[in-house]
């Protein structure tokens, strides 16, 4: 029962946990707002990017930094995508005086 | 910076991505949870760009600077009804990008920190990263096909289910052969491109596969199931590059998708697998044939108008149909008149109304409905006995009383109680039986009226009428 823990079982250790603090956040989400759910875990999982720059990252160009740059750029798109759209659909959210503006917009 | 700094930055990261999920719980700490992930995306990306300051970092900003102004543009473009597609369009591009690492790492693994040939294990973590990363790119783009509507141009994305003999066998055989090839590429000591680029390619086929005999109601199980897959391609990326940021934002994505997709199959009371495997049965969809011609009562928009404005309370049901014909402005607008007339207005919502989880609540507050009008199924179904007026927009099966039914095939799936109220409208383009091919008791009771047409149409009607 000596030495250094394997990388691998640290990372288990990680990935359970983080699991489990998953599943207890997600069910306090209110059911309205399981759109905006989706659409932040979809901004949320797209840290992928990390990997993505990690493998962009070397200083001569290769098969492998350009695959790297190709998703850090897909990555991208979701990121700035995902939250902007989330931040759209929260300000729709809003608690209005029971008596707005009958002349809801038009259009869309 | 040294590794434990960079380690310590991801844990701030995490943290703040934990904090914008714990935001959603309510509508009014929803934005701040928003900015949370902001931060923390941000955090994450600037301590990864300082681990690799030595290299390509002109070719990382030009890449993160055209996907992030495509992303911009499409964020503001994109109409709320349009939320479903644009949702499983992203799902399939965070699949690519975990694909496209795992090219890089193959190509490389000493850029990750590995000293080739890689280890086994990360092997292992790789390849499950890999094909999760592969179904979830291919099987998104299905759906998004399937809820764009493509279907007419391309039988592939039909929204009825895609099926043919053998298909389950052939899923599979296949299912096998890419285990068997991941196994080769686990077990080589060299870089084995074969096994590798086989598997992969398999995967976007299985991809396609699973996701074409599944029918367009059950969309809402595939989307979260496609959004729990992409947080698993993350999580599996990250253990292979043994970086903690992308399993521990990759396990909370995984979770929250697998959580989205349990309510949805409880809400249709169908359990995940008949789901996965497709369609209603056949036998099922023989039920609906017997009906035969039963009288119905319907109404011109101008009777439904009287109702409603002589009632004492309304609730309003939407459904896919609502989405369809984009008439949730013109609902706020009626029930704005409603409101002015002393009739009290509120929105039932069932779990699975619409193609994703939470469809119809955007719907409606992109209307500008207030979202304490807005009730959940569980909320609300108590208050149909003592309700004047139910008013159903394009929704079928989710108000079917069969499911109290014994014997019928949707038995036990939880519905929206209104055929106990005093007064029924149900607004429908046609007779036409629901996904699940049943006929809908509902439409014949003594206190039901129909009114038929485009959903937008009658309700803009009403509104002329109500004065």
């Amino acid at each position: 029962m000596t030495g250094i823990v394997d990388p691998t079982i640290t990372n288990l250790i990680v990935f359970v946990l983080a699991i489990f603090v998953g599943y207890h956040v997600i069910w306090n989400v209110t059911p309205a707002l399981h759109t905006p759910l989706m659409s932040v875990t979809n901004a949320i999982s797209s840290v992928i990017i990390v990997g993505a720059i990690l493998a962009a990252g070397p200083a001569e160009i290769d098969l492998g930094s350009i695959m790297g740059a190709l998703a850090v750029g897909l990555a991208a798109i979701n990121v700035a995508g995902g939250f902007l759209v989330t931040q759209r659909m929260l300000e729709m959210f809003r608690k209005k005086a029971p008596k707005s503006a009958p002349d809801a917009k038009h259009g869309a | 910076m040294t590794a434990n700094l960079v380690a310590l930055w991801y844990l701030v990261a995490s943290v703040c991505f934990i904090l914008a999920l714990k935001g959603l719980s309510h509508p009014e700490t929803a934005r701040r949870g928003n900015a949370f992930g902001i931060a923390g995306m941000t955090i994450a990306v600037l301590t990864t760009l300082a681990v690799v300051a030595q290299g390509r970092i002109d070719l990382i900003l030009l890449a993160m600077l055209i996907g992030g102004a495509i992303g911009a543009y499409v964020s503001r473009k994109v109409e709320m009804t349009q939320m479903p597609e644009l949702v499983a369009a992203m799902h399939s591009l965070v699949g690519l990008a975990a694909v496209l690492i795992a090219v890089a790492v193959v190509n490389n693994p000493a850029a990750f920190g590995m000293t080739p040939p890689m280890p086994a294990g990360n092997r292992l973590e790789l390849f499950i990263g890999t094909f999760v990363g592969a179904i979830t790119f291919s099987g998104s783009i299905i759906a998004f096909g399937k809820l764009a509507g493509l279907g007419k141009k391309f039988r592939l994305f039909s929204s009825a289910p895609v099926v043919f003999p053998a298909q389950h066998l052939l899923n599979l055989v296949l299912a096998l052969v890419m285990v068997g090839f991941g196994c080769m590429f686990f077990l080589s000591q060299d870089q084995a491109w074969m096994p590798f680029l086989i598997m992969m390619a398999i995967a976007f086929v299985l991809g396609v596969l699973i996701i074409i005999p599944i029918g367009g109601a059950d969309m809402p199980v595939v989307i979260s199931m496609l959004n729990s897959y992409s947080g698993w391609a993350a999580a599996g990326i990250g253990f292979s590059l043994n970086n903690t940021m992308l399993i521990i934002a990759g396990s909370l994505v995984g979770s929250s998708g697998a959580i989205l997709s349990y309510i949805m199959c409880k809400a249709m009371n169908r359990s995940f697998f008949s789901v996965i495997l497709g369609g209603f049965g056949a036998a099922e969809g023989a039920a609906a044939q017997g009906a035969g011609e039963k009288p119905v009562k319907s109404g011109s928009a101008d009777d439904a108008a009287f109702m409603m404005a002589n009632a004492e309370s309304v609730i309003i049901v939407p459904g896919y149909g609502l989405a369809v014909a984009r008439a949730q402005h013109a609902v706020k607008e009626m029930a704005a008149k409603l409101t002015a007339k002393g009739v009290s207005v509120r929105y039932a919502i069932h779990p699975v109304a619409g193609r994703m989880p939470g469809h119809m609540n955007v719907l409606l507050a992109e209307a500008e409905v207030p979202y304490d009008q807005v009730f959940e199924m569980e909320d609300i179904n108590s208050e149909f006995g003592n309700t004047d007026v139910v008013l159903v927009l394009g929704a079928n099966d989710v108000v079917n009383p069969l499911a109290h039914e014994k014997g019928s095939p949707i038995y036990g799936m939880p519905i929206l109680d209104v055929h106990k109220a005093r007064t029924v409208l149900v607004n429908k383009r046609s007779m036409a039986s629901g996904y699940a091919g049943l006929d809908n008791p509902l439409f014949y009771m003594d206190r039901t009226m129909m009114v038929f047409g485009d959903a937008k149409k009658v309700i803009e009607d009403i509104v002329k009428a109500i004065e």
